[in-house]
């Protein structure tokens, strides 16, 4: 593994099994025991991701990404391929990989029926704090997400956007090295949005955190990301920093960028999502 | 978005390394707190149970006086070892259905990428489902000897009686468990419950003594796991309980709550591997 990257994956391969459908194509390495077709989520994706970077994954949805955090994050095993998080291997260390990783999943996952401090102070202990130091660090994250004055309220009545916020304290509660968000600001209203950027930014600036993210939205990419890795159909078809994106392709703007590789309109693709 | 979290480049926080028992403890709180927070949940789930002691009891109650049947008490409280077996099965069917809400919520997930160990993220579903279980059994037990049922076998009896219904919900909160894992349908879930439940039930003595069911009835209910508890729990409550026969049985439940268990983190760690 390369020295000095956060995150590391080489040729990640990601077959599920399909229904008959247009995203299905036979599956050739399992030939002959099975010629069911699979559907090919992920055909030889490669990332390094240098430490203390934000690094974006922009794609439509079906293109990988998601598969690609999952793999990273242990929650799925690649078909083929390696991949490190924070210098230790996936496969061989998944335990090792949860201690130093944080993880925002694209639905909330925080428990509806206890308090934001309760969920927080759980994932403390999950972590291996003691009830002393879990409260602690869940008053000092719900501080620092200004949700102090909800702290004792059902997660059930948070807004979408306080929800959110406790997702990613949740994500932080032990000081990960490596934060994986997936789609952290879909369905936020543009003010929650702005203040989600400005914390993501700082996370990655201030506390030398190295940041995954993928997102729908090209402007976050364009805002936010040290380098931006455009998926689709299974593989990174280009990746770069916003501006070299921009000058490789001669294009204005990312969604021209996202054109000149996808071959169609980010949008377009991501109409039949919604 | 104001104060820093952490200083920069903080060491990540060590404590402890967490234990299957630690992680065990933590996450069966978690759905402990909900339960003790929606008590009216649990009392819900006795209202069909008390339909049948009491509407039921009452509109059978002359079948004790049939000649040969045998049973030296009340019907309501013949009943009462069947309707434990029945709100025991029935109450831990709906595990699935949490445990799917779980997925969807993304709430397994975020559980799954912690260190937290994968067997207490089990453990706690079971752990929950045996309090609950143990809770409604003993308002059962209560309720009844309100409406006038005795128990000879007394507490030694009525322990017995709530460790069969543990067992019980154990089997049927696997079973639910694994059919929410593999098919991620609640509509799967209600169809493998109203599937089981009557049959079980009319194929056990549940409502009335073996000796009147035809042979092919007799033969199934003796293979019957649902019928095994309600036997333990005549037996337990009765004046004279055949402590071998109990023994029997509830090491066949066991065997059959170990299997299913096993069967369900089975399935479990599949799902984990590819969520």
């Amino acid at each position: 593994m390369q020295h000095g990257c956060a995150i590391e994956a080489r040729g990640l391969v990601k077959t599920y099994p399909g229904k008959s459908g247009a995203a299905a194509s036979p599956d050739s390495r399992s030939g002959g025991k099975r010629a069911k077709a699979r559907i090919r989520a992920l055909d030889g994706l490669n990332l390094s991701v240098p430490r203390g970077t934000i690094f974006t994954l922009v794609g439509p949805n079906g293109a990988g990404k998601s598969t690609t955090v999952k793999i990273l994050t242990s929650l799925a095993k690649p078909d083929e391929g390696s991949a490190a998080v924070a210098g230790i291997d996936v496969l061989a260390d998944p335990a090792g990989v949860r201690r130093v990783i944080g993880v925002v999943g694209q639905r909330s996952g925080a428990d509806p029926s206890a308090t934001g401090r309760e969920n927080l102070v759980l994932q403390g202990h999950l972590y291996g704090l003691d009830t002393k130091s879990a409260r602690l660090r869940a008053d000092e994250l719900l501080a620092h997400f200004q949700l102090t004055s909800a702290a004792r309220r059902f997660v059930r009545g948070y807004s979408g956007g306080m929800q959110r916020r406790l997702d990613v304290a949740l994500g932080l509660v032990h000081r990960p090295q490596v934060l994986f968000l997936d789609e952290p600001t879909t369905g936020l209203d543009p003010e929650s949005r702005a203040a989600m950027w400005q914390e993501i930014g700082r996370l990655a600036s201030e506390d030398r955190m190295t940041v995954l993210l993928t997102t729908h939205y090209l402007e976050e990419a364009d805002r936010l990301a040290d380098t931006v890795a455009i998926v689709d159909v299974g593989r990174v078809v280009a990746e770069g920093t916003p501006s070299q994106l921009k000058e490789r392709t001669g294009a204005r703007t990312l969604d021209d960028v996202y054109l000149h590789y996808a071959g169609r309109r980010f949008e377009m693709a991501e109409v039949t999502r919604a | 978005m104001t104060a820093i979290t952490a200083p920069a480049g903080a060491a990540p926080a060590a404590g402890t390394k967490g234990s299957p028992v630690n992680d065990t403890w933590y996450l069966t709180g978690r759905k402990l707190h909900a339960l003790v927070r929606q008590p009216v949940v649990i009392a819900f789930g006795v209202v069909q149970p008390a339909i049948w002691l009491f509407l039921f009891g009452e509109l059978f109650r002359k079948v004790i006086d049939i000649p040969g049947f045998g049973y030296h008490g009340s019907y309501l409280a013949y009943l009462v070892p069947g309707v434990v077996a029945m709100n025991a099965m029935s109450n831990n069917m709906w595990a699935g259905m949490t445990l799917i809400e779980e997925i969807d919520r993304g709430t397994l997930n975020r559980l799954l990428v912690t260190p937290a160990s994968r067997l207490a993220i089990m453990n706690a579903s079971v752990a929950e489902q045996a309090v609950g279980t143990i809770v409604q059994t003993l308002i059962i037990v209560g309720l009844a000897m309100a409406g006038g049922a005795r128990y000879p076998g007394g507490v030694a009896g009525v322990a017995v009686v709530t460790v069969a219904a543990v067992l019980v919900g154990i089997l049927w909160g696997a079973l639910s468990n694994m059919t929410g894992m593999l098919l991620r349908s609640r509509e799967a879930i209600i169809g493998v419950y109203t599937f089981f439940m009557l049959p079980l039930m009319f194929l056990s003595s549940a409502f009335i003594q073996p000796g009147f069911m035809p042979g092919w009835m007799q033969a199934i209910s003796s293979r019957n796991p649902l019928n095994w508890e309600v036997q333990i729990g005549r037996s337990a409550l009765s004046a004279a309980p055949d402590w071998a026969g109990i023994a029997e049985r509830c090491g066949g439940l066991v065997a059959l709550a170990v299997l299913a268990v096993v069967i369900s983190v089975t399935t479990f760690r599949s799902y984990a591997k590819n969520a």
